[in-house]
């Protein structure tokens, strides 16, 4: 059994313009390690994807089960504790809470746990290093710029060790230069084993995945598997 | 980190809006700590008058006959057969089971007097004791210390032109006059004072007194027991309570304090209403917020114990605040509405009921922004996924 299985996943969205399908029966089996990117253009329904991956929404029909769990069997709480512990997001715009420092940012996943403060502490200095921002801790994120700003945001994804990543456009709006630095740190990153799912329209990125999926109008149009020696180490 | 430390920072990043909040619900919890301040002094500085001014039980001699006059107008002439009381039985009144609630025993002796073929009221009047429970009488020159003195009532003093020091003849006796008791708009204004033992001679009562103002000592004392216990006492005599002008202050006291409680109830209700709409426009404008920590694992009940958390920061300072103004507030108030030796007491009851009533307050008017918080969609709260 796959590590995450889509079964038959649609959402509709009602709006006054009547009912749009964001996704409609969506099968989908990602293995543990995957490096997989979900492309496509605007309004293909990648985000929908990446909501219902993370059991942010619920679908309007079928099921997913994550390491054999049936997300959307959860209730409401258990899903937050689901996403808690197997879950990083990195989101576009880096999301993080303007009022904390680099180091809190970080910590915030942990701020609902039992973990002790210095073990925290401890944790999120681990993947501030991890990232390269060891000596940035302290720093609130309009002190960091858009590369540090984006480390951040993965090392607070990173800090709970979740057996997943998803990241939605963490490269878009990144210099070319930035873009490179990141995505050689998600490579390294998967190569370590972390499963990643990334959600982009930048073409340029496509050699880092080991898969790509491409959706099109709430449908898969392609699933390309590359093999491990194909995918491009760059760096 | 945990929720505490964040709420601490996001308070620390919006300090314009937390100073509203803390405003808000300060003012609330200032204006019932100075209302409930003063009322309860205005309270105390009652019972203190009670305690130590004016006669609160008067002794008569029994009469059979009703009063002819009414409102100081006396009709026709008509006088009363008058009986006295006997002086020697006012010693009785050490003996009554509440004797010790007994502050001040004022026998009177009253009689008609003549000036220069002018008639006028002799009052004798033990003035040991008759000048502490006249306190509110301002007297021009000294109060009686011998058997030739006399104090005589402001209108006395005008008819017959007398300054202090002068002498006088009543009933063809010679006096000096001692002091003027300035005017007081009552029948005191009338009257000519001389001790007992003179005013008995002179009369030809000795031996007797006409009534008997009794002061008793506390605010709460059971002053209907007391006139029961007197009249027990001194069979003879009728003994009725003063306690009409006492009662009047304190039902104003009483209405007073039935305001306080209504603009208290009001003021209240305006700052939970200023917390209510702060937080809920808080809540909204943090929504994207709210949506990452949902996304990142918080649960329903961290989101609202994160909000709610802050709004028991908030209040615990604004109870804190509004507890000290409330008290200054009170204060400077206090010599407008009592007497220069009432005082706001520290109360810690007064005290932690404020504050607690603060976080109460606070946290009530918190409740539903953040259970709206908790409620948001994190998807929709993200807007980016």
């Amino acid at each position: 059994m796959a590590f995450i299985e889509l079964d038959k996943l649609s959402k509709t969205y009602t709006t006054d313009a009547g009912r749009v399908s964001a996704l409609s029966q969506t099968n989908l089996q990602i293995e543990e390690g995957s490096f997989l990117g979900v492309m496509g253009p605007s309004g293909s329904g990648k985000s929908t994807l990446l909501t219902l991956l993370g059991g942010l929404a619920l679908p309007s029909t079928g099921r997913m089960l994550i390491d054999e769990i049936d997300v959307y069997a959860l209730g409401d709480e258990m899903r937050a504790d689901f996403r808690r512990e197997y879950l990083g997001f990195v989101f576009q715009a880096y999301n993080l809470i303007p009022y904390l420092t680099a180091i809190e940012n970080v910590m915030l996943p942990l701020a609902v746990t039992r973990i002790g403060s210095a073990q925290q502490t401890e944790l999120a200095v681990d993947a501030l290093t991890r990232v390269g921002l060891g000596n940035r801790i302290d720093h609130l994120p309009n002190q960091l710029s858009g590369g540090e700003q984006e480390r951040v945001a993965i090392a607070r994804a990173l800090v709970n060790h979740p057996p997943l990543i998803l990241a939605d456009e963490p490269t878009g709006s990144l210099d070319s230069a930035t873009t490179t630095e990141i995505m050689n740190l998600f490579s390294e990153l998967n190569r370590e084993g972390q499963t990643i799912i990334m959600v982009t329209h930048n073409a340029e990125i496509r050699p880092y995945f080991d898969r790509i999926v491409a959706l099109k109008d709430g449908s898969i149009e392609s699933d390309i598997d590359l093999k491990p020696e194909q995918a491009v180490a760059v760096g | 980190m945990n929720l505490f430390g964040i709420a601490l920072r996001n308070l620390k990043r919006r300090k314009a809006r937390m100073a509203f909040l803390v405003i808000g619900l300060l003012i609330g919890v200032a204006t019932v700590v100075s209302l409930f301040s003063l009322s309860s002094s205005m309270r105390e500085d009652v019972q203190h008058k009670m305690e130590n001014f004016g006669a609160n039980i008067l002794v008569m001699p029994t009469r059979n006959d009703l009063a002819l006059n009414y409102g100081g107008i006396a009709l026709g002439g008509v006088m009363a057969e008058t009986t006295e009381l006997i002086e020697a039985d006012l010693v009785k009144l050490n003996a009554i089971p509440n004797a010790k609630n007994i502050s001040v025993v004022a026998p009177k002796v009253i009689g008609i007097g003549d000036i220069d073929g002018s008639k006028v009221m002799v009052m004798g009047v033990d003035p040991t004791v008759e000048f502490r429970l006249k306190r509110w009488w301002t007297i021009e020159g000294a109060e009686i210390s011998s058997v030739r003195d006399v104090v005589v009532g402001s209108r006395v003093a005008k008819s017959f032109a007398l300054t202090v020091g002068a002498a006088i003849e009543v009933n063809k006796r010679p006096f000096t006059v001692a002091g003027i008791i300035q005017p007081t708009g009552s029948q005191d204004d009338d009257l000519i004072l001389v001790s007992l033992p003179v005013a008995q001679t002179m009369l030809g009562k000795e031996g007797n007194v006409s009534f008997v103002e009794v002061a008793a000592l506390c605010g709460d004392c059971p002053v209907d027991d007391m006139v029961n216990q007197i009249s027990a006492t001194l069979p003879g005599a009728e003994v009725s309570a003063i306690q009409q002008v006492v009662k009047s202050r304190m039902h104003a006291l009483e209405q007073f304090e039935t305001f306080s409680l209504a603009v208290s109830v009001i003021v209240l209700f305006i700052g939970s209403m200023v917390v209510f709409v702060t937080m809920m426009g808080s809540v909204n404008e943090r929504c994207h917020e709210i949506g990452i920590f949902r996304a990142l694992g918080f649960r329903k009940h961290h989101v609202i114990k994160l909000i709610l958390t802050e709004a028991v920061v908030v209040s615990l300072v604004a109870g804190i605040a509004g507890y000290l103004s409330g008290i200054a507030a009170a204060s400077g108030l206090l010599p407008w509405v009592a007497d220069t030796h009432a005082q706001i007491v520290w109360d810690p009851t007064l005290a932690v009921a404020s504050i607690l009533t603060a976080i109460v307050i606070g946290a009530v008017a918190t409740l539903y922004p953040a259970l709206h918080a908790s409620r948001l969609d994190p998807a929709d709260a993200l807007r980016t996924l």
